[in-house]
């Protein structure tokens, strides 16, 4: 027999005893997670605050711009600022033409993504997939945000959304995914709340563990 | 007393009265707790989310073989290999031989207990491995020698001082003893490191079956790294872990972040479902995941302790736990510490070495009143206090025999039984005269705690006080 058999073998062994359900059984509904889970007000005006109240507590930076050439000049303002020298981007409407604008050095990290190139930028500028208004989340995938990299190892993450991405709780931003996806799922699916940090040390928050020490959400 | 026991008794004697130690853990939990409690009221009902987590673990265990079955189908059909492993040995053997084939040098880890389970470290290095903890508290850990203090904060134990003096004596860096400063020197050596490395190596916290995906739980980002950079990438994960739906993350990642630290969410939350996919920037080639079960299908076959496979490893019955909190987390000698560890370190590892595991608890029950997923922890622990010397013997000893012989007529006589009561009390004040020595009848007792004493009136007394 395999080991894969033989693992088996042992669990419909041990389940042959049945075990009483203290709490009942049947798994629950969305709607039965939402009569639990934290709130997040009603309309949407009220979750769009949620969701920058939130960013503010995470130390992100949350913006919202009224249109693409604001959207530009908040991020040459950015650049300047922090001196990026160089930055990486995925091809895509907003983010990829954004960062071109800039006029720096930009690794297209689906054009070929060299680790140690992309370790040299300043800054990973990508799009998402969902904004969590209940706590603050970035919803960003491998396919949709230029790989696993790019919002990880440079030291700034910068996402570009758009106000129709926002979706109020964590379990409307599970059946957007399932609805977007289906069964043909991207390798890597990330909830990023805030930019990167750690208590390790006598429990006193540090950003920028091992992630990117900043977090920037600009929302069209 | 088995060797373990023996290490327990010595161990927890010593930490008990290290106040330094006491000291730095009050400090660590009194912040947890605040943060905890705060993110409990966020939710509009916790108690209720408690009850749907626990029904969500009993039909994710109570249909493991289904789950699990489909959740590996879904892996392979999207390019990962799974392995089975019965024991340690074969893990090892499966994690080696994918090692070799990849003819790895430099192998980057996050945190996975698992691993710490098969030990798996130890046995790289034997092999002339560069293995790097990445997770900065295991990375702390790992330059000390000596295991996780703590499921989830590994280093609790420490000081910036001695983590600032650590990371001079090994890395020659070390700028002062601000948590930041030192935060960054972790990140300098480890960023290399991610650089070199040809494998990386993660655990899991979730099992996610109807979409075939494993999910990591995270603040640092580390294990966002281990799963991109190097061209393999292998997750060391227990069968237990599986959840029925995508779904089912909405309620446990924010459960397991208030209760592991206090956050509303954890940092990142990370779904995985296989290498790097046509059309997709980067990733790695090859992914594996290995499927561990390590006795966990004997604590599966207990129908009564069933659900303490339900564990998310949030540490909240560590924090909570009073004898935890004393002896400290090393004191265990097992991987998995605090009442969970008690629980389960027995059916693990073997009932008879690790019984006395058992009866470090006062049970109190505050574990079980505070774990996420209703495991009820210390009624376990007294089904293993049962089960331990139910097949031993069966019946009392001769002492206890002669205890309660002595001990039945003289309750059943009320004459009597107030004869003894004026007795003890000449007794205990003779007692005081001997106190603490050799000569002391209740020494075996009173060498930990204090003898209360015999109350100056018996209640039958009072009563007839009162009536006159
Ligand atoms: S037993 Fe419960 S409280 Fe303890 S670590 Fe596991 S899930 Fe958390």
């Amino acid at each position: 027999m395999s080991e894969r058999e033989n693992i088996f073998a042992r669990i419909k062994e041990a389940l042959t005893i049945h075990a009483h359900a203290h709490h009942g059984t049947g798994l629950p509904t969305a709607a039965d997670q939402r009569r639990v889970m934290p709130s997040v007000g009603a309309t949407t005006d009220e979750q769009f605050a949620l969701f920058a109240k939130n960013a503010a507590d995470l130390k992100a930076t949350f913006k919202i711009v009224q249109d693409e050439t604001e959207l530009r000049s908040e991020l040459t303002a950015l650049a300047a600022a922090e001196k990026w020298v160089r930055i990486a981007t995925h091809k895509s409407s907003l983010a990829g033409a954004l960062a071109a604008s800039l006029n720096l050095p930009t690794l297209m990290t689906d054009e070929g993504c060299d680790k140690h190139e992309l370790e040299k930028c300043d800054a990973g500028i990508s799009e998402c997939d969902a904004l969590v208004a209940q706590t603050g989340t970035v919803v960003v995938t491998s396919r949709t945000a230029g790989g696993r990299a790019l919002s990880c190892l440079p030291p700034h993450h910068v996402v570009i959304a758009r106000r129709e991405q926002f979706v109020a709780d964590l379990p409307a931003a599970f059946a957007l995914i399932r609805q977007k996806h289906g069964a043909n799922y991207p390798s890597m699916i990330s909830f990023i709340t805030g930019p990167s940090r750690t208590g390790d040390i006598e429990r006193i928050l540090v950003l920028g563990a091992h992630g990117p020490k900043k977090l920037t959400i600009f929302c069209l | 007393m088995s060797a373990p026991a023996t290490h327990f008794t010595e161990d927890a004697t010593r930490v008990a009265h290290d106040l330094r130690h006491r000291g730095i853990i009050q400090t660590a939990m009194g912040k947890y707790e605040t943060v905890r409690d705060q993110r409990k009221m966020w939710f509009q009902d916790w108690q209720g989310a408690r009850n749907l987590a626990a029904r969500t673990k009993f039909e994710a265990i109570n249909h493991l073989d289904t789950h699990l079955a489909e959740f590996a189908r879904l892996l392979e059909s999207r390019g990962t290999k799974v392995h089975w492993a019965s024991d340690a040995a074969q893990a090892r053997e499966i994690i080696f031989e994918i090692l070799r084939a990849k003819k790895a040098k430099v192998v980057v880890k996050s945190k996975a207990m698992t691993s710490e389970e098969i030990h798996l470290n130890d046995a790289m290095e034997k092999a002339g491995y560069e293995v790097i903890e990445s997770d900065l508290g295991e990375y702390i850990v790992q330059l000390r020698e000596e295991p996780p203090y703590h499921l989830v904060f590994p280093a609790m134990h420490l000081t910036r001082g001695e983590i600032k003096d650590l990371f001079q004596k090994k890395l020659n860096d070390a700028p002062s003893d601000d948590p930041e400063a030192l935060t960054m020197v972790a990140r300098r050596a480890l960023r290399k490191k991610y650089l070199q490395a040809d494998v990386g190596i993660t655990g899991a916290n979730f099992c996610i079956a109807e979409t075939g995906m494993i999910s990591i739980t995270e603040n640092e980002g580390n294990a966002r790294l281990t799963s991109a950079l190097p061209k393999t990438m292998i997750t060391l994960v227990g069968i237990e872990k599986v959840l029925p739906r995508l779904e089912d993350l909405a309620l446990f990642l924010p459960m397991l972040a208030v209760m592991g630290t206090g956050q509303a969410l954890t940092c990142y939350n990370t779904m995985y479902g296989g290498p790097r996919q046509p059309g997709e920037a980067d990733g790695p080639e090859e992914y594996h995941v290995v499927l561990l079960d390590n006795h966990r299908t004997l604590l599966l076959a207990d129908a009564e302790q069933r659900d303490s496979l339900g564990c998310i490893r949030c540490g909240a019955c560590l924090n909570v736990c009073p004898i935890f909190r004393n002896v400290g987390g090393h004191t265990y000698g097992t991987v998995y510490g605090g009442p969970i560890g008690s629980v389960i370190t027995p059916h693990l590892r073997g009932l008879q070495d690790w019984k006395h595991l058992s009866y470090a608890s006062s049970l109190c029950g505050a574990c079980t009143e505070t774990c996420p997923v209703k495991i009820d922890l210390h009624h376990h622990l007294l089904q293993n206090r049962r089960n331990a010397s139910a097949p031993k013997t069966g019946k009392p000893s001769f002492f206890q025999k002669l205890a309660f012989k002595i001990f039945a007529p003289v309750a059943n006589r009320p004459a009597l039984w107030s004869l003894t009561t004026k007795v003890s009390r000449v007794g205990m004040k003779l007692r005081g005269l001997v106190n603490g020595s050799a000569l002391d009848p209740a020494q075996a007792w009173t060498k930990t705690r204090d003898l209360p004493p015999v109350a100056k009136q018996s209640f039958r007394e009072w009563w007839k006080e009162r009536e006159q």
